[in-house]
């Protein structure tokens, strides 16, 4: 299997360069970095960590530097990616444990979640009951998962073709799940342990939590309404 | 007939009236010949401003499409079909905005594509 893995950033200077190197202490793996749109120089110091860099010249949104990504990975043949956040939140060591449920073609999608082991980082009050409640969502509308918020993916040739044609814009984890599950793509959930966050903000604050989960419920019920 | 208006405020109102109206067919004339209106909107607009200057010019125009619709109160006919007319143009500039946000997502992509390729291959000539 040669696999890819796509890390998405939106000006995490303070952390590219350690999430990079991370990835490839951990696996062979070559590294992508879409860099969407960073005004803080996060792309020459991703470039200098040793990771390829794709650059958006104009923020496009985390859903658009995945579907990206995922571009790059079908057009230089790769057969599987593995997607890691840019902020230090997941662990590389888990990245090899994904690759293993790919490669014993267990799923198309393996999401790596804070939830079926419940130790590490578990994000905030606020975060932590959102997601519950997600979680009863997407087990309504089909897709089996405790942790729909997780972006630690890795996904086989099957599902990047589903979701590089049409990849969701702005809270894309859930949206996808559930796009790909529609399209015949197999989920499952393997445990991972997050870790705060290495520098900086996230780009969901505490206070935008419960309008987060609006937005994401909307998007789910119109996902459904949509004809693809 | 007893109305709060003199006849000379009423001919004010509605010389105003015209004004406004031809103000806004000169300004929309004015940007399409500098090419800064879409003719598609510009056709849009014009009507506006026809449907606009013939109410102010034709006063009792209002009154007859009105009354002969039910509406008792002329006024809040033309309030109506004014906030319909927003509404819908509204809306129509949402599904503008979407595509061409789609649109733009797609260029940008396809620009970090070529810049990567373009990356490589002067990578390559360097090296040799």
């Amino acid at each position: 299997m040669r696999p890819l893995v796509v890390i998405p950033t939106l000006n995490e200077a303070a952390n590219i360069a350690a999430v990079v190197d991370g990835v490839r202490g951990t696996c062979g793996a070559d590294v992508l970095v879409v860099d969407d749109g960073s005004d803080d120089g996060t792309a020459g110091l991703a470039r200098a960590a040793g990771a390829t860099v794709l650059r958006h010249a104009c923020n496009l949104g985390i859903g658009a530097a995945v579907q990206s990504g995922f571009l790059y990975a079908i057009a230089h043949g790769y057969d599987a990616v593995v997607r890691v956040d840019g902020d230090g939140q997941h662990d590389p060591g888990f990245i090899p444990v994904l690759l293993d449920e790919l490669a014993r073609d267990r799923a198309d999608i393996v999401v790596g979640s804070r939830f079926l082991a419940r130790e590490g980082y578990q994000s905030t009050v606020v975060r932590r009951v959102g997601i519950v409640i997600l979680g009863v969502l997407s087990a309504l509308v089909g897709a089996r998962v405790t942790d729909p918020t997780s972006g630690y993916w890795a996904l086989n040739r099957r599902a990047l073709d589903v979701l590089g044609r049409w990849h969701p814009d702005d809270y894309p984890e859930t949206q996808s799940l559930l796009l790909a599950t529609r399209a015949g793509c197999r989920v499952r959930e393997v445990p991972v342990v997050m870790r705060p966050r290495h520098a900086g903000n996230s780009s969901i604050s505490t206070v935008h939590a419960g309008f987060y989960m609006l937005k994401v419920i909307l998007a789910v019920l119109i996902e459904r309404l949509r004809s693809r | 007939m007893d109305t709060p208006f003199t006849y000379s405020q009423m001919y004010l109102l509605q010389a105003l009236g015209v004004a406004f109206s031809l103000a806004l067919i000169g300004f929309v004339v004015e940007a399409i010949r500098r090419n800064r209106l879409n003719e598609r909107y510009a056709i849009l607009w014009l009507a506006a401003g026809a449907v606009l200057l013939a109410l102010s010019i034709f006063r009792p125009l209002l009154h007859w499409v009105a009354l002969s619709l039910g509406v008792s109160y002329p006024p809040s006919l033309l309030f109506l079909v004014s906030f319909l007319f927003l509404l819908v143009i509204v809306l129509h500039y949402s599904l503008v905005l979407s595509a061409q946000r789609d649109a733009i997502r797609r260029l940008a992509q396809a620009v970090a594509f070529l810049e990567r390729a373009l990356d490589e291959t002067d990578g390559a000539r360097r090296r040799e």
